[in-house]
């Protein structure tokens, strides 16, 4: 595997704010890997995610270098796809999902509205939509959070795009409805080949599935590696209070008279 | 809530110190206290109240709004006679304003703080400063008086015998100064409406989703921010469907344009209280047709409305 | 004051203030700058304007001084304008105020009335009045506050009902607060600023509906407004359009005024939410 994009001394900082988001990140991505972005609240990971993406607001400093293998710079929606956190503040809420799901092919790939149309559904089916040809013609307020989810991800992915970035799209969502999601994202990126970065501050969940990890904090690169690696010997002090307070259900209580 | 109007309004005018009567007799020219006496009772106003407001009320389901004093003929012929021009000024010049002022208001909104955005913004809040009356004016000084390219006032030339297509030509030359005074103060306010509710839209997160899908901006602007700040643009104009009502009433008086508004002005002059709450019942009644079909528009644009359980 | 101060840091708050400030001191000191009757008949009638420094505006069919009457006449419109905005926003808040916390069949009813004053389109209702009544200034303000006083209730009472279900309101009432003293501390404040920031619109339509009564010869006719100035130039337009030209660009930079200290307004509240 090649590093399909090389970040070297990345600074961003939002207008009218003197600290930086993120400062000095040195990281390689590379083509084909699953990379899953690791932070808290504040560490930067969706910063980096927009600035690579370019989705950054208007008035944002940049400042460093990212070199891309594939000689461009990659466009949004044709070499990238993105889906956000919130599924319901995604899709505008009166257009048709299907209008929303093949505009981007429409625009990338130069197909005509109707075989656009036909793209779009082939997209529901393939994110597992219950009944795709009715769902093309219904609006986002019709279906629940993890189906819009899902339109979420048809439309982002409708142009075939080589990378695809999915910042937090679990945290609003339900625990089962989680689960689905993510092997839903680890199958469609296994069969086109894509590079996933996703960005979560639940490293459970992506330790279950990303080949390389990234920890982040207060805007700076902690470590990154290969996950294996990481979790069994973290290298930061950072990395290891962040694997210690990880909870589930084998955890001891955190109150003692929990357990009576 | 008709009812409260039409209670509201009785009231109203029977606060009034004289009567229709008594302004008849002024106009013409005076009268004793047998003829004012003999005429009351003809219309029936030396009943008490109380039983002239169940009389109106009375006569109202039978669509009768009682007999106009000054003019000497019922108000609801009156009413229905010069309603249908007012409704042309206004349908006009809401139409104009509409369209005209929203597409401003996307080239203003598609670019908020540009340079087109601030002289747009600025002209439409000189313009939406300007009484409308005074705009009329004006507009009849520079191309009626000194340019002489269109009539002065009046909806059509006065007996020209003209029928058909050529009528109506006339009656648009006569309805342009009046429709255009109208429309630019409504599209400067239709303007800034548009203009701030894209502004709002493009905060929203969909937009942000969109732009990762990497469209065109034409696209982005129109179908998604514009068709968005289109809601609050309809509701805007049912809101103000009201005041350009009322707002007919001085252009109509400036350019002697036949209308339902002038004949506001006439009851007032002639203090002919029938007349004048059958204009108000009437205008209520037709603000709330308009109303209605503002609603039904507005479901037709936002699926939302009227949504029932979701699909799956 | 420091509102005042954060207001004159945006270019709108500070040029309306200052539009203002100046119209207010021009009609307070109104007697001082053109003494006299503005009515009485001063010079020969009809002079053109920019041609006599002793009228610098001209004068009108009867020889009035139309400089003094646009003097005089901004203490009209401020007047009527501020005060109409005034009571429209006092009758509205108390409306709505009461319609939010009643509830139930008063709400209803109170609203019910309110739904009727929005649907009878406010000038005619205006023009009803007057007419009815008689024209003089106190019955003008009260005709323009009828027809403009639904649209700060219905406000006022959305704000109310909002507001109520609020968690700092739940928590005040937990604690024991009495009702009264919810509404007084907790909810009034609150509601104020959207019902404040309509007030400078109420302001500017006031201002143009009285222009426009007193236009159609229904405004008092004891005094001198811009709108029977516009009036009275009409029936010379012809030959003399700047007797009506004046007065209009006196409304308009009045009106302007207001709406750019409104907009001043709407900038810094919205920089201190920020």
């Amino acid at each position: 595997m090649s590093a399909l994009c090389e970040i070297r001394e990345l600074e961003v900082a939002y207008r009218g704010n003197s600290v930086p988001a993120l400062t000095n990140i040195d990281l390689d991505i590379h083509a084909g890997e699953r990379l899953a972005i690791i932070g808290e609240s504040g560490s930067g990971k969706s910063t980096l995610a927009r600035t690579i993406a370019r989705l950054l607001p208007a008035g944002a400093r940049v400042r460093g270098e990212m070199r891309w293998s594939i000689g461009q710079v990659p466009l949004p929606g044709r070499d990238l796809g993105f889906v956000f956190q919130d599924p319901s503040a995604s899709l505008n809420p009166v257009l048709t999902i299907g209008e929303q799901v093949a505009e981007g092919a429409r625009r990338h790939l130069g197909l005509t509205w109707r075989t656009a149309y036909e793209r779009a559904l082939d997209m529901l089916e393939r994110v597992r939509i219950p009944d795709p040809a009715k769902v093309l013609k219904a609006f986002p307020h019709q279906l629940s959070g993890g189906q819009r989810q899902r339109v979420a991800i048809a439309a982002a992915l409708a142009a075939g795009p080589g990378i695809l970035i999915a910042d937090e799209v679990t945290s609003a969502l339900d625990m089962i409805v989680q689960a689905e999601i993510v092997s839903l994202l680890d199958e469609l990126v296994r069969e086109a080949g894509m590079t996933l970065i996703f960005i979560t501050h639940d490293i459970a969940l992506a330790s279950g599935f990303a080949d390389r990890v990234a920890i982040f904090r207060d805007g700076g690169l902690v470590e990154a590696g290969p996950t294996g690696a990481i979790l069994t010997s973290p290298k930061d002090v950072y990395t290891r209070a962040l694997l210690a307070s990880h909870r589930d259900l084998s955890t001891p209580p955190l109150i003692r008279e929990a357990t009576s | 809530m008709l009812l409260i109007v039409i209670v509201l309004t009785f009231l109203l005018l029977e606060s009034a110190s004289g009567d229709a009567v008594d302004a008849y007799l002024l106009s013409i020219g005076g009268g004793d206290a047998t003829v004012a006496q003999s005429l009351r009772q003809a219309y029936g106003l030396d009943q008490s109240m109380l039983a002239r407001l169940w009389l109106y009320i009375s006569s109202l389901s039978r669509l009768d709004l009682g007999w106009s004093v000054a003019f000497d003929r019922p108000v609801l012929l009156l009413v229905l006679e010069r309603l249908p021009n007012t409704l042309l000024l206004m349908g006009s010049a809401t139409a104009l304003a509409f369209g005209l002022g929203s597409a401003l208001g996307i080239v203003a909104g598609a670019k908020p703080e540009s340079a087109s955005d601030r002289v747009l913004s600025t002209v439409s809040l000189i313009l939406y400063a300007i009484p409308s009356f005074w705009l009329g004016l004006v507009l009849s000084i520079v191309f009626a008086v000194q340019l002489r390219w269109l009539p002065t006032s009046g909806i059509e030339t006065i007996a020209s015998g003209k029928t058909g297509l050529t009528r109506a030509a006339d009656i648009a030359s006569h309805l342009v100064l009046p429709v255009g005074a109208l429309a630019l103060i409504y599209t400067a306010l239709f303007l800034r409406v548009m203009r701030a509710g894209m502004a709002d839209v493009w905060a929203l997160d969909f937009v942000l989703f969109a732009r990762s899908k990497g469209l065109s901006r034409s696209r982005i602007v129109l179908r998604h921010v514009a068709r968005n700040a289109l809601l609050p643009l309809v509701t805007m104009l049912g809101l103000q469907s009201a005041a350009m009502l009322g707002g007919s009433v001085v252009i109509e008086s400036i350019f002697a344009v036949p209308g339902f508004g002038r004949l506001a002005q006439e009851a007032v002059s002639g203090r002919d209280a029938p007349l004048l709450m059958g204009i108000i019942l009437v205008s209520a009644v037709l603000v709330i047709c308009i109303n209605l079909v503002i609603d039904l528009l507005y479901a037709a644009l936002d699926p939302r409305v009227g949504a029932s359980e979701p699909a799956a | 004051m420091r509102r005042i101060r954060n207001l004159m840091k945006t270019p709108e708050g500070m040029a309306g203030f200052g539009i203002l400030a100046t119209l207010i001191l021009v009609a307070l000191f109104a007697p001082v700058l053109s003494p006299g009757d503005p009515l009485r008949i001063a010079g020969d009638p009809l002079l053109a304007p920019f041609v006599d420094p002793a009228f610098p505006l001209g004068t009108d069919r009867l020889g009035r001084d139309v400089l003094a009457g646009i003097i005089h006449g901004t203490r009209t419109s401020l007047a009527v304008g501020i005060a109409a905005a005034i009571a429209a926003i006092a009758i509205g808040l108390c409306v709505g105020l009461a319609a939010g916390f009643a509830g139930g069949l008063v709400e209803e009813a109170l609203m019910r009335v309110v739904d009727a004053f929005q649907i009878v389109p406010s000038f005619l209702l205006a023009l009803a009045f007057v007419s009815v009544i008689g024209a003089s200034v106190p019955v003008v303000v009260l005709a323009i506050a009828l027809g403009a006083w639904a649209d700060p209730a219905r406000l006022t009472r959305a704000q109310v009902l909002s507001i109520r279900e609020r968690d700092y309101v739940a928590a005040a009432r937990v604690i024991g607060m009495h009702p009264v003293e919810i509404a007084w501390k907790e909810i009034l404040p609150n509601a104020l600023p959207p019902v404040l920031a309509l007030s400078a619109i109420i302001v500017a339509a006031a201002i143009l509906t009285e222009a426009a009564l007193s236009f159609l010869g229904l405004g008092d006719p004891n005094i001198v407004t811009w709108g029977s100035m516009i009036a009275e130039g009409r029936n010379v337009l012809r030959s003399s359009p700047s007797l009506s030209i004046f007065p209009g660009i006196a409304l308009v930079v009045t009106v302007i005024g207001v709406y750019l200290l409104s907009e001043g307004f709407g900038k810094t509240l919205a920089g201190s939410e920020a």
